[in-house]
Order: C-alpha cells, then sequence, then structure tokens
C-alpha cells in the first residue's frame, strides 16, 4: 500500500495523512544517517501518551464529580451523600463528560490534520494533550458548540499560525479556556455553568462555587457571613478530597497530586516549575494574610492551593514545556511568580474569580523574559572568565 | 595545578558487546585508505599517482589551502586507486600492502635535542601533523597558531570504548616520547586526563612534566571537551590542542626509531560481534578480515568509531584516521508494532535517560540497541533533556538552536568555540526530537569557520 502514497505515487498528496496513522500503529522503519547510530527509545508520542496517562486520575475522578453535583442540582440539596450511588453518578458524568472530550478531540485534531495536509507533515503530538486539557478545564454545563468555537480558535490562533507544536507561546488550553471566558463571559462565570443541569431545575438553587462564594466576601453582600460559615460548608478536607464544584478536572487535589507524581517519577513534569508554583502560591497567601481586613484576605494560605484550579494549572498547565521557562533558573522564577500572581489575581481582582488562567497565560508571555536574562547571566559568567584569566 | 574534577551530568550507555582483554594480532590488511573526509575541511592536493610506489611514511597528499599540512600513508605498497567522487572529489586513496613493510627513512634526533621550531617542523614533514587537533572547529591544528595548552586524555568513556590503560600498556616510552614531542609545541601546559574510576598504568603516571588532572564521572567525562572547559576553556582568539592518546604513541615511535608506524590497537565490539575483542591492525585498515566470521547477521551496521561519533562504513570498508574502535550493531530497519515494541508497549528493551520506561528501574542490565530512530523527528518540545548529559556551564538548546538559524552572535555568546560535535554526541542521543544535532553544530562551527576565524 505504501507506494502508491510515496513520492510520484497516486495519492502522493496523502501522505502526511497515511503516514500520521500508519507511525501510531508502528514505530517507522527510519534509520540513523548522521551522527548518533543509536538514539534513545523515547519519542515525542511516548512523551505525550504518558501527560494522558497522568491526567486519567482526574479525568476518572472529574466524571465522578460532574455526576455528584449534576444530582445535588436535580434534587436541589447540597447534603447529597458524595459516596452513595456511585454507578449512576458516574454515568451521569460520563454523559456529561465523553461530548467535550469528542468534540474537544473532533475539532482540534481536523484542523490539526488540516495544517498538516497544507503543510506536507503528519500530525504532530501535542494535540493529544491539550485536547484531554480541554474538557477538564472547562465548567461542566458548557454548550458543546463553545467548547468546539474555542478549540478551533486555540489551535489556530494560539498554536497553528505560530507553527504548530512546539512553537506556540500560550498554553493552547488555556488559550481555549480564556476565549470563553472574554467571548461569552455570561457562561463562563457566575454560578449558572458549574453543575451540570442547574439551569432549568429547582428555583432558588445556586450552583455556585467555592471560589465563586469567596469572591462575595470582597464585596457588600457575601454569601456566607465569615469564614467559619464557609469552612462549614467548604470543609479543607473536601477540598483537597476535591468533593466540591469546579471545572471538570481541577478540584481534587488527590487526583491532581497522583497525575504529578506520574509526571515526576517519569520525568515528564519539571519539579522545578510545580514545586516553585505552589510555594509562590502559598506565599502571596502569607502576604495577603498578614494585611487582612475581611474574610477572603484572611483565608488560610493552604486553602487557597486546595480550591480552584490552583494545583491543576502547576501541575497540568505551567509545566507545557513549550510555553514554560526553558532553563533551569528560568523555570524557578516562572514558576514562584505564576503562583504568585495567580492568587494575587484571585483575591484582589473581583472581575475574576479564578486568577490561575491569566496568571499562567502572563507568564507564557514573560517566559521568554526570563530566558533571556538567565541566558544573559550564562553569557556574563562565562565573559567574566576571559577577564579574571 | 592538578585538578580532580567530579561530573555528576552524563549518561554511560549500558550496550551488550564490551571487548574482552584478549590481544589478537592481525595480519596486515590487504588494502589500506586514506579519506580526506576524516579530516573536516580539509581539501587535499594530491602528491602521488595511482600505480607509484610507496613507503610507510611517504607523504601521499597535502593540505591545498594549508600546504605544510601533508598527510602520508600508513603503509608501504602501492598507490592501487585514487577515488574520486562527485565534481572530481577525492574520496579515498587506496594503497595496496607489499609484503615487507619498507619505511620512509628519516634522520630524527631525540626531541631533546630539539628545538621547539625543529619539533614542529619534524611532525609537519613526517605527516605526523594531522593528529593534532584543534580548538575551536575540531579540525586539523592549524600550525601558525599558538595554542594556550595542549590536552591528551588516557581514557575513551563512550560506548563499549577500548581501555587505553591496556591498550597502551606496554608502550610507555613511545608515549613518553610523545608526550615530550607535544611539550615542545606550546609555551603552556600540556594536560594529561586520566580516569578517576580506574588506577591508571604506568604508561600514563610515568609521564613527567605535565600536568595531571582527574575526572570521575559518566560519559562524556573522557572527552577532551570536557576536560578543557573544566581546566582551561577556550575563549574567543584562544587555541587549544588536543592529541588521542594512541597517537602520541604514534608521534613517540617516530621520534624514537625515525619510522612512521601507524600500529593501533583497536577494539572489536558491539552486540553483532561474536567475540568482542582487540586487535592489533593499522591506520585505514580494511575492516573486512578484521569482520570476518564474526558478524550475526548481514543486517547490522558496521561503524568505524563508538555509536555515538563513529562513521558508517560497508562490512569491507576501512577503519577512520583517528578512530581506536569498530562497533557492529544491529540496523533498525523493520517496523516496530506499538503495543510490543513501539511506543505504547511496555519497553523492556528500550534505553532511555528519561525515566518513560520501566529499564530506569534495572540497574546494570546491558542492552541490544539497533539504529533505528524510535520516532520521527519533532520540534524542540521538551526541555531540559539535553542538560541532563551536558557538563559544561553551556546551554545546550540555545547553542544548538543558534547554531540551526546560522546566529553568529549567538553562537559566539553562547560558547560555539568550546564545542566539538562529539560533545553533543549524547545530547544528540537522548533528544526527542531526533534532530541530528551532531551535524547542526559541525554545521554552526563551518559558519564559524567562514565568517569569524
Amino acid at each position: 500500500m505504501e507506494p502508491k502514497f510515496a513520492k510520484g505515487g497516486k495519492l502522493e498528496k496523502w501522505h502526511p495523512m497515511f503516514e500520521s496513522f500508519t507511525t501510531l500503529a508502528f514505530t517507522p522503519a527510519i534509520v540513523t544517517q548522521k551522527g548518533a547510530h543509536i538514539r534513545d527509545g523515547v519519542d515525542l508520542k511516548r512523551t505525550m501518551i504518558t501527560v494522558i496517562m497522568a491526567m486519567v486520575p482526574c479525568l476518572l475522578f472529574g466524571i465522578y464529580n460532574t455526576g455528584h453535583w449534576e444530582m445535588v442540582a436535580a434534587a436541589g440539596d447540597r447534603g447529597l451523600d458524595f459516596w452513595a450511588n456511585g454507578g449512576a453518578k458516574f454515568m451521569a458524568g460520563l454523559w456529561v463528560v465523553l461530548p467535550l472530550i469528542v468534540v474537544s478531540y473532533g475539532v482540534g485534531l481536523t484542523i490539526e490534520f488540516i495544517f498538516g495536509f497544507l503543510r506536507g507533515h503528519s500530525l504532530h503530538e501535542g494535540f493529544l494533550v491539550s485536547g484531554m486539557l480541554i474538557p477538564l478545564v472547562m465548567p461542566a454545563d458548557v454548550p458543546l458548540w463553545m467548547v468546539g468555537v474555542a478549540t478551533a480558535f486555540a489551535v489556530i490562533i494560539g498554536k497553528e499560525i505560530f507553527g504548530g507544536t512546539g512553537m506556540n507561546i500560550l498554553n493552547v488550553a488555556l488559550t481555549a479556556r480564556a476565549f470563553l471566558f472574554f467571548a461569552y463571559p455570561t457562561s463562563m462565570s457566575g454560578d449558572k455553568v458549574w453543575m451540570a443541569g442547574t439551569e432549568s431545575k429547582v428555583d432558588g438553587f445556586t450552583g455556585s462555587t467555592a471560589l465563586g462564594d469567596l469572591a462575595t466576601f470582597m464585596s457588600d453582600k457575601p454569601v456566607f457571613e465569615n469564614l467559619e460559615a464557609y469552612t462549614n460548608n467548604y470543609s479543607f478536607f473536601d477540598s483537597v478530597w476535591g468533593m466540591i464544584p469546579g471545572s471538570i478536572g481541577e478540584t481534587s487535589l488527590i487526583a491532581i497530586l497522583i497525575g504529578a507524581l506520574i509526571l515526576l517519577i517519569t520525568g515528564v513534569g519539571s519539579l522545578r516549575i510545580m514545586a516553585s508554583f505552589f510555594i509562590g502560591g502559598y506565599v502571596m497567601g502569607l502576604i495577603l494574610n498578614a494585611f487582612g481586613g475581611n474574610e477572603f484576605l484572611d483565608l488560610p494560605a493552604h486553602f487557597h492551593l486546595a480550591i480552584g484550579g490552583f494545583a491543576f494549572g502547576a501541575v497540568f498547565m505551567a509545566t507545557d514545556p513549550v510555553t514554560a521557562s526553558q532553563t533551569a533558573t528560568g523555570k524557578i522564577i516562572y514558576g514562584f511568580l505564576g503562583g504568585l500572581i495567580a492568587i494575587l489575581i484571585r483575591v484582589l481582582n473581583p472581575a475574576y474569580p479564578e486568577g490561575v488562567m491569566l496568571a499562567i497565560l502572563f507568564m507564557n508571555v514573560m517566559a521568554p523574559i526570563i530566558d533571556h536574562y538567565v541566558v544573559q547571566g550564562n553569557i556574563k559568567r562565562r565573559l567574566k572568565r576571559v577577564k579574571t584569566a | 595545578m592538578s585538578k580532580t574534577v567530579k561530573l555528576k551530568k552524563g549518561l554511560d550507555i549500558r550496550l551488550v558487546g564490551a571487548a574482552s582483554k584478549v590481544k589478537t594480532n592481525a595480519k596486515t590488511p590487504q588494502m589500506v585508505s586514506m579519506k580526506p573526509s576524516d579530516f573536516h575541511g580539509m581539501t587535499p592536493k594530491m602528491l602521488v599517482k595511482e600505480g607509484q610506489e610507496v613507503k610507510a611514511g611517504t607523504i601521499i597528499f597535502q593540505d591545498k589551502y594549508n600546504e605544510p599540512i601533508k598527510f602520508s600513508s600508513p603503509v608501504s605498497g602501492k598507490v592501487e586507486k585514487i577515488v574520486r567522487g562527485e565534481k572530481r572529489r577525492i574520496l579515498e586513496v587506496l594503497i595496496s600492502t607489499s609484503q615487507d613493510q619498507q619505511f620512509e627513512p628519516s634522520d630524527v634526533k631525540s626531541v631533546e635535542s630539539m628545538s621547539n621550531d625543529e619539533v614542529k617542523a619534524t611532525m609537519l614533514a613526517s605527516g605526523l601533523w594531522p593528529f593534532v587537533k584543534q580548538r575551536p572547529l575540531d579540525i586539523v591544528a592549524n600550525p601558525i597558531n599558538e595554542p594556550k595548552a595542549i590536552f591528551v586524555s588516557t581514557f575513551d568513556s563512550s560506548p563499549l570504548a577500548p581501555d587505553f590503560n591496556y591498550v597502551l600498556e606496554e608502550e610507555g616510552e613511545a608515549f613518553n616520547a610523545g608526550m615530550d614531542a607535544l611539550k615542545k609545541l606550546t609555551s603552556g601546559k600540556v594536560h594529561l586526563t586520566l580516569n578517576g574510576k580506574s588506577s591508571a598504568a604506568t604508561t600514563f603516571t610515568n609521564v613527567k612534566g605535565v600536568e595531571v588532572n582527574t575526572f570521575t564521572g559518566k560519559h562524556p567525562a573522557g572527552n577532551v571537551g570536557t576536560h578543557i572547559h573544566h581546566i582551561d576553556p577556550v575563549n574567543k582568539g584562544e587555541f587549544v590542542w588536543t592529541v588521542n592518546a594512541q597517537d602520541v604513541a604514534i608521534i613517540g615511535r617516530y621520534f624514537l626509531t625515525g619510522k612512521y608506524n601507524a600500529k593501533r590497537t583497536i577494539a572489536l565490539t558491539g552486540s553483532e560481534i561474536k567475540d568482542p575483542q582487540y586487535i592489533d591492525t593499522i591506520i585505514g585498515a580494511n575492516v573486512a578480515d578484521l569482520l570476518d566470521g564474526q558478524l550475526t547477521s548481514d543486517n547490522v551496521r558496521v561503524i568505524s568509531g563508538n555509536v555515538l561519533t563513529g562513521d558508517k562504513i560497508a562490512q569491507d570498508g576501512y577503519l577512520g584516521f583517528y578512530h581506536n574502535q569498530i562497533t557492529v550493531i544491529p540496523e533498525g530497519n523493520e517496523l516496530k508494532f506499538v503495543l510490543t515494541k513501539g511506543w505504547l508497549g511496555l519497553g523492556f528493551d528500550k534505553f532511555s535517560n528519561s525515566r518513560l520506561f520501566p529499564t530506569f528501574l534495572t540497574g546494570n542490565k546491558k542492552f541490544r540497541l539497533d539504529t533505528n530512530t524510535n520516532g520521527e523527528e519533532r520540534a524542540f518540545v521538551v526541555t531540559g533533556e539535553l542538560e541532563k548529559v551536558f557538563p559544561f556551564d553551556i546551554l545546550p538548546m540555545q547553542l544548538a538552536k543558534a547554531a540551526i538559524t546560522d546566529d553568529i552572535d549567538g553562537m559566539e555568546n553562547l560558547g560555539i568555540y568550546e564545542v566539538a560535535p562529539e560533545d553533543f554526541a549524547l545530547c544528540e542521543y537522548v533528544c526527542t526530537t531526533k534532530i541530528n544535532i551532531q551535524d547542526k553544530i559541525r554545521k554552526g562551527l563551518d559558519l564559524i569557520g567562514e565568517e569569524c576565524m
């Protein structure tokens, strides 16, 4: 079959497609021509599939959690036992999440194939991860067409116009999320979207999130009277387990940490970025505590790490090697500032209940500048050698 | 002041097929070859014709653009053929060997009695000069430059590399004489680097008047590039010369006996060699005799040199000018099914510097790796992996990118003067992109050579 797709063959034009599919099933028989005669076993496919594996705990928990809160919304009762009726909840969640995944991959891969076709190269693996990240950072109730539009925007404007996998400046999944956030603000914030099926259900029931409720401390009409009331409703324990409403993949700190462990053991994720991101967030939490003044500012710093998309962003988004800093020192600075800014925006800017997305996108833009100074440092250090010698 | 350096970065690729310490004396090869391509960037000007008789040490060609640099025949015999390629470029000079080996006569005195200029002139006239290489650019040293130091490494840390302690065990006198000659080539220091992992042979410990340094660590702990960087790094406008340990002995032999004796002990290694061992042979020797009855199959790659930096040669090809080993590994020219040997497989047969395969847990297991790239070429996505195997205070990915984009300023700033392609061999091995980084660095060096030197 291959000759037909080879150069000069009848179906030459379709070679990128052919290559994409055959290389999924078989590692091609390419042998080294120049330089090192043997090469490491690793390739981008292996790297990317490992990241997807690391997201599976988040995905599974996200599906269950989505199912749970859908039932909560249906019953209008937040006191529903989390672990009861598990099978039904999982199926209900799957019914919501699976279409999101299908749309994200469907739209994204189609566009990637078209660009690959135009440029004459096979499918590059970057989107395999982005395609899974996009549904995980979406609120459960987001309309499917919006996911489709956002994915198309992110892949074309966020990535392909820069040259495709490895060339993008902004994290693709966050670009999709940011696009929806600014293009359809009413659908992406407020308390209507975070639980599946809240729209037409029980009157007067709000599907608000922990962060949404916390943000109201900054306004005149807080949902809770004080911090204690808040922690009664969303205990630290619940936030760590993830039994709270939120974007599909972001709620469970435990599931995220399992993913982080997979990324760190395999060496795919950068410990420097993850650790410094968490430290940055914690430090900002402490700084805000020191100022104090209202309940949100007084929220213990460790709560910040467990709620919202902070941990998910730190583990899966900030560590995207293409958009993060590339130098070892740069990674530490990048992560630390990312965490710091995430909590700063989250608490002090009432327009954005979640700061992680914007913080990481901002740091994506800043990463080349950080790298520039690290590289300059290296150059200066070596120039100095001449003078001292 | 001698230094002891412990390196944390690096990678030892554990391959099957290390040579056992048995030395066989191969019969003189019927044919030897001198390949101008072994001397990067050199255009040869032939000084002999096809059919002409030559002796060991007879000059057969010289550098067209730097005529003092001459190249001599490693054997006595007849110039059988001058093989030319496109645009009549000379690919190799084939010399058939005669029964009894005759040497070009010379009247060398002992090194001590010679002046510095006499030593240099002798080495140039006798065709010994090409053994001396220079940094920057990683080419045959230009004799008009003054090197600030000369580096000789007494160990090779690359995969399956020969053990010079064993190879040069009985060459103490020649090695010493060679080092004496090198001392006359520079007003700076001559550095001899020992392996911190094993005790050095008396051949190396008896050398006097040189700086002895010790390096410990994984590959590239034995590369001269690593030593230069940590001891006396090359800055713009400076030159450092390097000579292989075995070639020091060849130089020494000449100064002791007046004969250009191109004998070299090579290690026959690799998973596809039935009986890996050491063999005494000659520079440029045809390998067909050496490999006779040794190959496990026909679908193999024969490499002159090691698996990281060597040259691909035919099964009846010739040993390279600078090479100390022959490695034979399986070709990887077959499809690998995704679930068994591909990217979704368990990967117990894969050796990787990343921890994406379970083999990172299997301590000392040795691997039979083939020439498959294990994936297609991609853009740089993963970061931080090159740095793990690059024990330099240089940013490898940034330098490689500067070389790829022909960014001369970038390359100069990021340290191109300090590196040779071989320093990037491990980077090339581990890189997920499968980009030929050594080739990119070579092209970057060529550009620097044209524009800045």
